[in-house]
């Protein structure tokens, strides 16, 4: 490697939004002809570091070299300009046009559009690195790993030197993976530098020159993957153990709650997000729940709710003192008064359970909008909650009528979680329940949580943060795929060992 | 037999008198869709149109005198309706693309102020002309007539109908042409069908999403007043004629529907529509009361609406994004 | 220096809020802003402003018998922005008003014209009322039914509802319902058919006002209405708490039709005494702007849709005391809600102004 030739290189890079540091003084390096992965747990500052080189962002600090010069790169048309090209996890393409269409978009202004000839070069290009797409078919008849083609050839087309890719293996079969990676190492053998962001610790291994890890948007180092191991690199990415110091008090009897048997869901398009999940939920219990971002965390809960149908399997309910019964075919209505209870954060917080136009009143009425006869709605009771609420878990608004929407995001996720809990379930599911909240609030809702499992609710608990899965929680259910790696005890599992099967290698895939 | 095919020869050189207009109404609303942007001002711009068209012509004539010339007043109706229409449409752009008011109600609001604006010019004009705003026979001529030599429109049966038609409708004819060609065929015509589909995909692939939204929804009204100044060129005989405008632009966007935002099936859409309003006076079916033929057309509109949202072909649906606001952080 | 100012000299941002006296603030201002564009054009054709404003005034409520004439105007403008409230707080597009209170008003009129001298006066007035709102109620359903349905889009498929209707009525005039033959009109209807009048107006006015409480309450206070408002912020939160969303979108449709039909029956019966295919006469469309720029609030609408009939009736004194076309409401109607619509703007997002950063680049 003593002549490589610099193909794109970050010096001091450092972005913040707000208070928020996503990524603290970092340094990469990559040549021409190289792949390097990008690796780190979630929130970890990949993308916003990849977004900086093609032009979403702009560095506050550092300075960015392309081909040894110094660049600035400020919109995406920069970015082109300088060779580089990045193919975003979620697709920007028009759905009516083809192939062709979406790729010399925005190209060139004015003229008449020559498509026989775009076409020509469009299929030049899958030629050379063996794409498998017609230039001509539209978008909607397309796989979604057709759909990452087109925009792996929308950025060749542009003429892209240096390509990113964001997750591209996130929404792809393991065949369809396979492929994508053949066409990467022809890209590399015709020079190209490629960077992919990823958490998949054997692809990794399978693919890529070099391996970059980050931590908490700080730069932890760079190795070459053959000088490396998936244990070596968990290391580096999950860092070491840190004691929190969550209290964790024992429940004298668990009894079993929740049993999902089998349960397999299929999305619009056929697609499996889940496939044979099977565990039990314990009363008296905290189930952590973790896996990489999309793992099907979110369609086990709604599933479980009733919100996302299941296509195969049962889910047995036992409520205290009643004959279990199967949820599976229920309205979320009954299954919400049956007793079972979630609070999903999602990423913009307010996309699903909560109405951000109304006040914490109004939210919490949406538990209990039905109830009563008449056609009145009830406001005292939920406004008397919402009081409650206020004021223990101490949530910072001006008042009960105050729209959520402009609440900071932890107070937000106060009043979800708080409703939740005064429904006073016997299942009770978060996910993500401190998603962006400091410290102390995130004590207030572990100690809410743990406050549930002694009153021997079975409490669920999907989670990013390996740290407080492994402190808080009894047992931790990983999820990996739509599929279940293992179970562990919370109290004796390590970090690593969760981590390996997060990317399923201590699993049974290993690949 | 003849006496048929001389009926039906009249039918449809009516309808596509009474079609013309609706052909640039829709043409420019179908512009201006394709960028997403769903302008229900219509029925205003074309009054605006129609009422500055006419008063572009009427003081063309006064000022040039018996030196009239009849290409001249034809380009100062066109030019003078399709500012009008511009301008009407410039508003609607900047309430909605750059201060992103809601495209419905702000529509509305266009359609009411045009309306009153193109009633109150008509009435103006009345008032200060004393009483009576005419177009001489001869420059009327220029806008009712065909611009075919005689021979041509002498051609047994095709002639009328292929040459004796107003300059209107072969411009027409031309100008849909142009907005296929221009939208299939030209870069900037993919590009903004993009914006309209997918504003964030555009902007992404560096378009400039305001830009073409009021590029086309502006260029796209204008277009859509000079349906209003042919309208009143030629079915209501150059004088003012609120009654016989209102509802034309409704029926233009009505059309829109009917043809799938596609400017070459807005030809033939228009005729037909075209044929629909008039039918009633040419053509009686016992059983079948004559008025219910004026509504053809949008029971028509409305069975393609439902047809094209149940069958979910992809291709003939409405733009995407149409009457959304885009606003590049909301994502 | 390698940092050079990406951003641009002007920057939106969405405001978290504004206090309640600003907004307020900046929508009287786009009011007064409003009426002197106004001025603005009264004085291009010649009239005085002041004079021409304060004709309108007068014009307008300068006379028991003109305050009666302009709160006819302002009834069917109220009661159908109530109509719309609903659908719009949904986020369902309905712009099919226009054709709700004709179909409504058709309804009414066959039992006014065909039924009068069977039934008495109340139960006959009852039962046109009744039918106005079960016919308009149906007209809005279709549409509804179809976006629950399959999705079509409601924007179009209501607009054109209206015209539909409208034909409709223009064939009852030509043709079964017509009068004297050739006359295309329907007779006047017999008294019994038609509204009684309450301090000079028919009462409709009363109607409408109880419609005013009625959907106040119905908006704020019900399970209806709370289903309406979460739906109308987010689908997704909705099927979440349980809600069938398809099912509440007709049922709201249904009652915004009704209201309209109402409206309907009001006018044919109380304003028209008859049945004419302008019975609606863009009412349907105004009421809509009414209901936008109230923020959907029932007693803004009460002083919105004054407004617009104040300025509507005093352009006819206008014309005769002025000879200035009475279109000219139109005008100012349509600017005045072209500046409440645009100042909406400055209430939700804020300018953001490039910061000289120059300086603080030097220090550091």
């Amino acid at each position: 490697m003593e002549n490589a030739v610099s193909a794109i290189e970050l010096k001091g890079i450092t972005k913040r939004f707000g208070e928020v540091v996503a990524n603290d003084g970092i340094d990469l390096r990559l040549n021409r002809g190289e792949i390097l992965s990008l690796l780190g747990e979630n929130g970890s500052g990949k993308t916003t570091l990849m977004n900086m080189l093609s032009g979403i962002y702009f560095p506050d600090e550092g300075q960015i070299f392309v081909g040894g010069q110094p660049v600035s790169i400020r919109s995406p048309k920069d970015a082109f300009a300088n060779g580089i090209g990045m193919i975003h996890q979620h697709y920007k393409l028009v759905h009516v046009f083809t192939a062709t269409e979406n790729i010399v978009l925005g190209l060139e202004e004015g003229g008449r559009l020559d498509i026989k000839a775009a076409e020509s070069k469009v299929r030049a290009i899958c030629g050379k690195y063996g794409f498998d797409i017609d230039p001509a078919q539209k978008i909607y008849d397309m796989s979604v790993s057709q759909k990452q083609t087109v925009e792996i050839v929308k950025v060749l087309y542009r003429g892209a030197e240096i390509l990113i890719l964001d997750e591209p293996t996130a929404v792809l079969t393991p065949q369809e993976t396979d492929k994508l990676f053949d066409v990467l190492r022809a890209m590399k053998a015709d020079g190209k530098a490629i960077v992919i962001i990823t958490h998949k610790l054997h692809e990794v291994m399978a693919l890529s020159d070099k391996v970059a890890v980050l931590r908490k948007g700080r730069y932890i180092g760079t190795v070459n993957t053959a000088e490396t191991n998936p244990q070596a690199l968990t290391d580096m990415m999950v860092g070491h153990a840190v004691t929190l110091n969550i209290d964790r008090p024992q429940y004298e009897k668990p009894v079993p709650r929740l049993e999902v048997k089998n349960l397999t869901c299929l999305d619009g398009e056929g697609v499996r997000k889940l496939s044979g999940v099977s565990f039990t939920a314990m009363g008296g219990e905290i189930l952590g729940i973790a896996g990489i971002a999309g793992s099907g965390q979110r369609e086990l809960l709604e599933a479980i709710s009733g919100l996302y149908p299941a296509a195969e399997g049962e889910i047995i309910y036992t409520p205290e003192g009643r004959e279990p019964s199967n949820l599976v075919g229920r309205t979320p209505m009954q299954i919400k008064k049956a007793g079972v209870a979630m609070a999903f954060v999602p990423e913009d917080r307010l996309g699903m359970g909560l109405v951000g136009s109304m006040g914490m009143t109004g939210n919490m009425m949406l538990r209990s909008w039905k109830k009563g006869k008449g056609v009145f709605i009830n406001r005292k009771d939920p406004n008397a909650l919402a009081m409650e609420i206020w004021k223990e878990l101490e949530v910072v608004t001006p008042s009960t009528e105050f729209p959520v929407r402009r609440m900071s995001g932890g107070n937000v996720q106060k009043v979800l979680v708080g409703r939740e809990i005064a429904s006073a379930p016997s299942v009770l599911m978060t996910a993500y329940a401190v998603r962006g909240l400091d410290i102390n609030t995130s004590y207030t809702i572990y100690n809410l949580l743990t406050e549930q499992k002694m009153k021997g609710v079975a409490v669920i608990y999907v989670g990013e943060d390996l740290d407080v899965l492994l402190e808080l929680c009894d047992r931790i259910l990983v999820l990996c795929g739509g599929q279940v790696s293992g179970v562990v005890d919370a109290r004796s599992a390590t970090k690593d060992q969760i981590g390996l099967l997060m990317t399923r290698l201590g699993g049974k895939e290993g690949a | 037999m003849s006496n048929f095919l001389s009926l039906f020869l009249a039918l449809v050189i009516a309808a596509i008198t009474y079609g013309t207009p609706l052909l640039f109404g829709t043409l420019g609303e179908i512009l201006t869709e394709k960028s997403g942007n769903l302008n229900l001002g219509v029925e205003g711009i074309m009054f605006m149109g129609g009422a500055l068209g006419l008063g572009g012509v009427f003081y063309y004539e006064k000022a040039a005198g018996a030196g009239a010339n009849g290409f001249v007043a034809v380009l100062a109706g066109i030019l003078c309706s399709f500012l009008a229409g511009a301008l009407a449409s410039l508003i609607f752009s900047f309430l909605t693309t750059t201060l992103r008011a809601n495209q419905n109600v702000t529509g509305l609001a266009l359609s009411i102020f045009g309306t009153g604006v193109g009633q109150f010019l008509g009435e103006y004009m009345r008032v200060r002309e004393n009483g009576y705003i005419a177009i001489g026979n001869t420059l009327k001529g220029y806008f009712q007539n065909s611009p075919f030599p005689a021979f041509l429109q002498k051609i047994p049966i095709v002639g009328g109908v292929l040459f004796g038609n107003s300059v209107f409708f072969y411009l027409g004819l031309i100008l849909a042409g142009g907005m296929f060609f221009f939208l299939n065929r030209t870069r900037t015509g993919l590009y903004l069908r993009s914006v309209g589909e997918s504003p964030a995909t555009a902007d992404a692939a560096g378009i400039s999403v305001e830009r073409y939204k009021y590029l086309a929804t502006v260029i796209g009204g204008g277009i859509s007043a000079v349906g209003g100044m042919v309208y009143i060129m030629t079915i209501a005989g150059c004088v003012w004629n609120h009654e016989g405008l209102g509802g034309v632009g409704w029926l233009a966007v009505a059309l829109v529907i009917f043809c799938m935002w596609r400017p070459l099936s807005a030809i033939w859409g228009s005729v037909l529509f075209g044929a629909l309003m008039i039918l009633y006076l040419r053509l009686v079916i016992p059983f079948i009361p004559t008025q219910l033929y004026k509504i053809l057309p949008y029971v028509v509109t409305v069975i393609v609406l439902i047809a094209s949202s149940m069958r979910n072909n992809k291709e003939k649906q409405p733009p995407a994004s149409l009457g959304l606001a885009y606003f590049r952080e909301d994502r | 220096m390698n940092h050079e100012k990406r951003t641009p000299l002007i920057r939106l941002a969405k405001r978290d809020g504004m206090e309640g006296w600003k907004v307020w603030c900046i929508r009287f201002g786009s009011i007064v802003f409003a009426l002197l564009l106004g001025a603005l054009v009264m004085g291009l054709v010649g009239a005085n402003p002041l004079t021409a404003y304060g004709t309108i005034l007068s014009g307008a409520l300068g006379k028991k018998s003109a305050l009666r004439q302009t709160v006819k105007i302002a009834v069917p403008l109220l009661g159908c922005a109530l109509a719309i409230a609903p659908c719009f707080k949904m986020r369902f597009w309905n712009i099919g008003a226009e054709g709700q209170i004709t179909a409504g008003a058709v309804a009414a009129s066959y039992f006014a014209l065909f039924w009068a001298n069977r039934l008495p006066s109340p139960v006959l007035l009852v039962v046109m009322g009744a039918a106005g709102a079960i016919a308009g109620g149906i007209w809005a359903l279709i549409p509804a039914f179809f976006k629950a349905k399959w999705n079509t889009n409601e924007t179009l498929f209501t607009l054109m509802m209206n015209y539909i209707i409208i034909g409709v009525v223009r064939w009852l005039q030509g043709g079964p319902w017509e009068g004297r033959k050739g006359s295309q009109i329907i007779p006047q209807f017999d008294s019994a058919a038609c509204l009684p009048r309450v301090l000079g107006v028919h009462c409709g006015w009363i109607i409408v006002l109880v419609l005013v409480v009625f959907m106040h309450i119905y908006m704020n206070h019900t399970k209806h209405g709370y289903e309406i408002a979460v739906i109308g912020d987010s689908v997704n939160t909705a099927r979440y708490a349980g809600m069938n969303v398809g099912r509440v979108m007709m049922r709201t449709m249904f009652l915004s039709g009704a209201i309209s039909g109402i409206v309907g029956f009001i006018v044919a019966s109380g304003a028209n005494n008859t049945l004419y295919d302008g019975v609606a006469g863009g009412v349907g469309f105004t009421s809509i702007t009414v209901a936008w720029l109230s923020q959907l609030n029932a007693f803004a609408m009460v002083a919105i849709s004054m407004l617009l009939a104040v300025l509507s009736k005093g352009a006819e004194t206008l014309q005769t005391r002025m000879a200035v076309p009475t279109s000219i409401s139109d005008i100012i109607t349509g600017i005045l809600l072209f500046c409440m619509l645009g100042c909406e703007f400055f209430i939700n997002y804020k300018l953001i102004f490039r910061k000289n950063t120059h300086k603080e680049a030097a220090k550091s």
